[in-house]
């Protein structure tokens, strides 16, 4: 029996959880902007991440180009590189080359979170534990929510429209209340979106995202500079 | 453009970008400026996707509202995402029945 594998899999249960409601929302999302159940559960299966799945989602919809879509994948997904390289410190020495190339993909906020909260050295088995019940959390939930989405009534489905918006708000909300920092560069990059979905139109949504999250980012980032250990614990 | 063209290009950069650090680094970010970018971008990006689609998000401003106001309430007390999630779109369902 492989041990560290069953106890990855045992933390990954309320991931797992959490990630079912929530995609179950990105589902019912997919159905609204016209994608089908099984595109919808491919690109859960294949991306694993839930802003940039709407960001993505929205681009398709909306007919985006191919450069509009990797720039916003890589801007709003920027974050899991630094996750990789601050998880990348913690590896056992089982964590060879192929097992990092394979394990790498399930590096999302919260498998990073748990993963890098165990003490001691990471084995790959536990971190596929996690990452196998979560991805089956986020898949299953797309799917049975894009499923649902043809068949609920049109008022529930869209009032689940909102489900993913304001797990958004429950990330955000709580350190901006916290952190003068984070709190600005809340509030400067809605102002931005606003200004950029008021006034500049012509520029389209992606791009929109990616811009006011890096202006909004490098403004607080000379303001507000981050200190080691707080960076650490984020 | 087909849809799998899509989810290539996004689903190839979003692997990139966890496996070639993950793969190669070994070091740290020592750089105080881009340590503090990556440490706000996540946020920024949030309340960009979220403000202002949020509002609009039901279909219906009205509703849109009321679901947000009962979301921002509970995710300033701190509420599990689950409980924010789920409170959020009950409170547009039932808005939706009282308009």
């Amino acid at each position: 029996m492989n041990k560290p594998f069953f106890r990855g899999l045992r933390d990954g249960i309320p991931i797992a959880l959490g990630y079912f409601s929530v995609s179950f929302g990105f589902g019912i999302l997919c159905i609204n902007l016209g994608l089908s159940v099984l595109a919808a559960a491919g690109i859960s299966l294949t991306n694993l991440t839930s802003a940039g799945q709407v960001a993505g989602v929205r681009i398709i919809a909306a007919g985006g180009t191919l450069i509009e879509m990797a720039l916003t994948q890589l801007v709003i997904n920027l974050r899991y590189s630094l996750f990789a390289i601050s998880l990348s410190q913690k590896l056992d020495s089982s964590f060879t080359t192929p097992h990092r190339i394979a394990a790498s993909f399930g590096i999302t906020d919260e498998i990073f979170a748990v993963t890098y909260a165990q003490e001691g050295k990471v084995k790959p088995a536990y971190m596929y534990g996690v990452i196998l019940i979560s991805a089956l959390g986020w898949v299953g939930g797309t799917a049975l929510g894009a499923a649902m989405g043809q068949i609920l009534p049109e008022m529930v489905s869209s009032a689940m429209g909102i489900m993913l918006y304001c797990m958004f708000l429950a990330i955000f909300v709580p350190p901006a209340r916290k952190d003068r920092g984070v709190l600005m560069a809340v509030i400067v990059a809605a102002l931005c979106s606003i200004l950029f979905n008021t006034v500049l139109t012509f520029v389209s949504g992606g791009f929109a995202v990616i811009i006011s999250a890096l202006v909004s980012a490098a403004l607080c980032a000379l303001l507000f500079p981050v200190a080691e250990e707080e960076e650490a614990a984020a | 453009m087909s849809i799998a063209v899509y989810v290539f290009v996004m689903a190839g950069v979003t692997y990139l970008i966890r496996a070639v650090p993950f793969t190669l680094f070994r070091k740290k970010v020592t750089s105080p400026f881009f340590r503090s970018l990556l440490h706000y971008i996540p946020y920024a990006v949030l309340s960009a996707m979220t403000i202002p689609a949020i509002f609009t998000s039901t279909g219906n401003v009205l509703t849109s509202l009321a679901g947000t106001a009962v979301a921002l309430v509970l995710a300033y007390l701190g509420k599990p995402l689950i409980v924010v999630a789920l409170a959020g779109s009950a409170a547009a369902l039932l808005a939706g029945f009282l308009i």
